[in-house]
């Protein structure tokens, strides 16, 4: 089923929680809707499911306007944060909960609910467990027994509200693979919501990266990651350097520092901030030159690449220090033989600019 | 009044840690001053009184305490208090179910002051719920004329014990019922709705089964109370023998025509009806306990 959402805004009190969100979700895919806590990206995935009402807007699935359709009437499948399940009912009661809830007529037998149910635990892989009560479970159990639960009524979008928020990072890890594999294997369209990068980088086959209930974008994992469109998707996403100045001639003026950029259509003493990620960033050794000024503050090596923090020459800003990161090869690290305290110079060769809205 | 879920916690076994430890153990005396002190007081003020009950009531012999019992106005005293707490208690389990249920899982304007008046049949001294009734339905009360014009008796008749007794147990099923819902949340029935259930097979299957310890419990603070009550249903009842007397009331007509074996016959029913509730009270706790702890166990 595709889902669209048209111009949807949402406001609790003074509160804006979603503003004007437009939203396209193709068939098929996993999604992830990721943000920073309170941008929206819950209640946008309530008010697709009917569970939440919207102030304006519509949300069309499969083409249909649901805007009024009850949440049962829209064959979605919910799966909580804190999974729900209903803790008097067996594993197995609560999996078949959706069959045995069908009008008279459309209900299958309870043989045919039988044998869904126990497709449904093998699938999840958790028949074993079918005569116990949540309570019994661990959470990556009930998680998984929540999903099962959720398509046992064959839905037409599965919607996951934080699905792995609850559990510690292995589990959660665990799931993560599990989750795309069972994806992979059912083709559901699937949307979730996460505030962890990694995890919508690594699931999700498109992400939508939402901030203050607005869209900063949308785009393949890769794409977020490679190309950010926004300040905020670059500050988000991945570690970065961030960089804060006017625009003078071909250079950024940080502080005291003069930052190449090599754009060429920026304006002259335009406030901007600029990003690079940590790999694209480099190291020069001595006081002078270009490149902003930072002091060799720790030297992390394990693994393959070295990861040089530096703290930045500059005042603190807000009360905390400005730190800097990159990473350098084995052999450069040779190469520029740093030594912790030593004075030196950033700077990058992809470095991005945008306007600087503060 | 606090919520099912406070006073239905599990007992830990901290104390037996506590007593075992040297570091925390308290000195003998201490122990058995505070113990004497308790056990004393429990005799004394608890114990005692609930002996004596039935020690009057047998004063007499066996067939004496039977023949206060099966006497045609204790009879009558007995049904009319069966009957108010059969209207009454099914009144308050749905009120006190939909009242709990809208108050934990919708908001809407007025909530609060819905929470704030249903404590008031327990701030207000049942004399004066008792008075309320007599104003409104009484002779003299506002719609007294209107009543006796369509010859409908409400004060000094079975009505007006029965509207008594449903004002002073209002609260006991909402009052459980809230604080237990409030902390259960609406995750589980929208969890259902999503799963195709309707508004009602939601209520039945998965909101009911999670507060069933909490609403029994509630019933049969809300059956003691209606059994028990005094106070309103003395004003509104007019003290007629035979028919508008409950087992309260008619313990002291008893008591005050010096019939005190036959009083404390009647009374000892109602102590009787206490010991029960107790227990099934304790029952209930005991279960309720028991599924806390085994949510607690991962």
């Amino acid at each position: 089923m595709s889902i669209e959402v048209r111009n949807i805004s949402k406001s609790f009190g003074a509160f804006k929680a979603l503003d004007n969100i437009t939203l396209d979700l193709p068939r098929g895919e996993l999604i992830a809707l990721l943000g920073p806590s309170g941008c929206g990206k819950t209640t946008l995935l309530r008010i697709i499911a009917g569970l939440e009402h919207a102030d304006r807007g519509a949300v069309i699935l499969s083409g249909q306007d649901a805007s009024d359709k009850h949440v049962r009437e829209r064959h979605v499948g919910f799966v909580f944060q804190h999974y729900a399940l209903f803790r008097h009912m067996t594993v197995f009661e609560n999996v078949a909960f959706g069959l045995r809830v069908k009008p008279r007529s459309e209900r299958p037998p309870e043989k045919v609910i039988r044998e869904r149910v126990h497709r449904l635990l093998e699938l999840v892989q958790l028949d074993w467990l079918s005569d116990r009560f949540p309570s019994q479970l661990s959470g990556g159990q009930r998680q998984r027994i929540a999903l099962a639960r959720a398509l046992a009524v064959e839905p037409q979008v599965l919607l996951l509200d934080e699905p792995f928020g609850a559990l510690d990072a292995k589990v959660r890890k665990e799931l993560r693979r599990w989750l795309r594999r069972l994806h992979d294997e059912l083709h559901i369209s699937s949307v979730f919501v996460t505030h962890d990068q990694e995890e919508a980088l690594e699931v999700a086959d498109r992400i939508v990266l939402m901030n203050k209930g607005r869209i900063e974008q949308i785009g393949s994992p890769r794409e977020i990651y490679n190309e950010p469109a926004t300040s905020f998707a670059y500050g988000f996403i991945g570690t970065v350097n961030e960089f804060r100045g006017r625009v003078e001639g071909s250079y950024v003026r940080v502080g005291n520092d003069l930052l190449p950029h090599g754009r060429t259509d920026l304006s002259d003493g335009s406030s901007v901030v600029a990003f690079a990620r940590p790999h694209d960033t480099e190291i020069v050794k001595g006081e002078g030159g270009e490149g902003v000024a930072a002091r060799v503050n720790r030297i992390l090596t394990n693994g393959a690449i070295t990861r040089v923090e530096l703290l930045a020459n500059g005042e603190a800003r807000e009360g905390k220090k400005d730190y800097f990161e990159v990473e350098v090869t084995p052999d450069d690290l040779v190469a520029l033989g740093l030594s912790t305290g030593e004075r030196v110079r950033i700077k990058s060769k992809r470095l991005s600019l945008f306007g600087d809205q503060k | 009044m606090a919520g099912a879920a406070a006073h239905l916690a599990p007992h830990s076994g901290s104390a037996t840690r506590f007593e075992a430890n040297l570091a925390t153990r308290d000195t003998a005396w201490v122990k058995v001053a505070v113990l004497g002190i308790g056990l004393t007081y429990f005799a004394v003020f608890l114990l005692l009184p609930l002996v004596a009950v039935f020690v009057e009531a047998f004063r007499k012999g066996w067939e004496a305490y039977l023949a206060a019992l099966v006497e045609p106005d204790a009879l009558s005293a007995i049904k009319l208090t069966l009957i108010a707490a059969a209207i009454s208690v099914p009144l308050n389990i749905v009120f006190g179910v939909s009242a709990a249920w809208a108050i934990a899982k919708f908001d809407f304007p007025g909530k609060h002051l819905l929470i704030t008046f249903i404590d008031l049949p327990f701030s207000v001294s049942p004399v004066v719920a008792g008075l309320i009734y007599v104003l409104i339905f009484g002779a003299q009360g506002w719609f007294g004329t209107w009543l006796s014009d369509n010859d409908i008796k409400v004060i000094f008749a079975v009505p007006g014990i029965v509207l008594a007794t449903i004002f002073v147990t209002f609260p006991f099923v909402a009052r459980e019922l809230i604080p237990l819902m409030q902390a259960q949340g609406r995750d589980e029935e929208e969890a259902a709705i999503t799963l195709g259930a309707s508004g009602w097979q939601t209520f039945w299957r998965v909101t009911l089964p999670n507060v069933k310890w909490g609403l029994l419990y509630g019933v049969i603070l809300c059956n003691a109370r209606a059994m028990g009550e005094f106070g309103a249903v003395s004003v509104v009842s007019g003290h007629i023998r035979g028919e508008t007397n409950t087992m309260p009331l008619h313990v002291e007509i008893l008591y005050n025509e010096y019939q005190f074996a036959a009083a404390f016959a009647v009374a000892s029913l109602l102590a009787l009806l206490a010991l029960v509730t107790l227990s099934i009270k304790t029952y209930i706790e005991w279960r309720a306990g028991l599924s806390t702890s085994e949510e607690k166990t991962l």
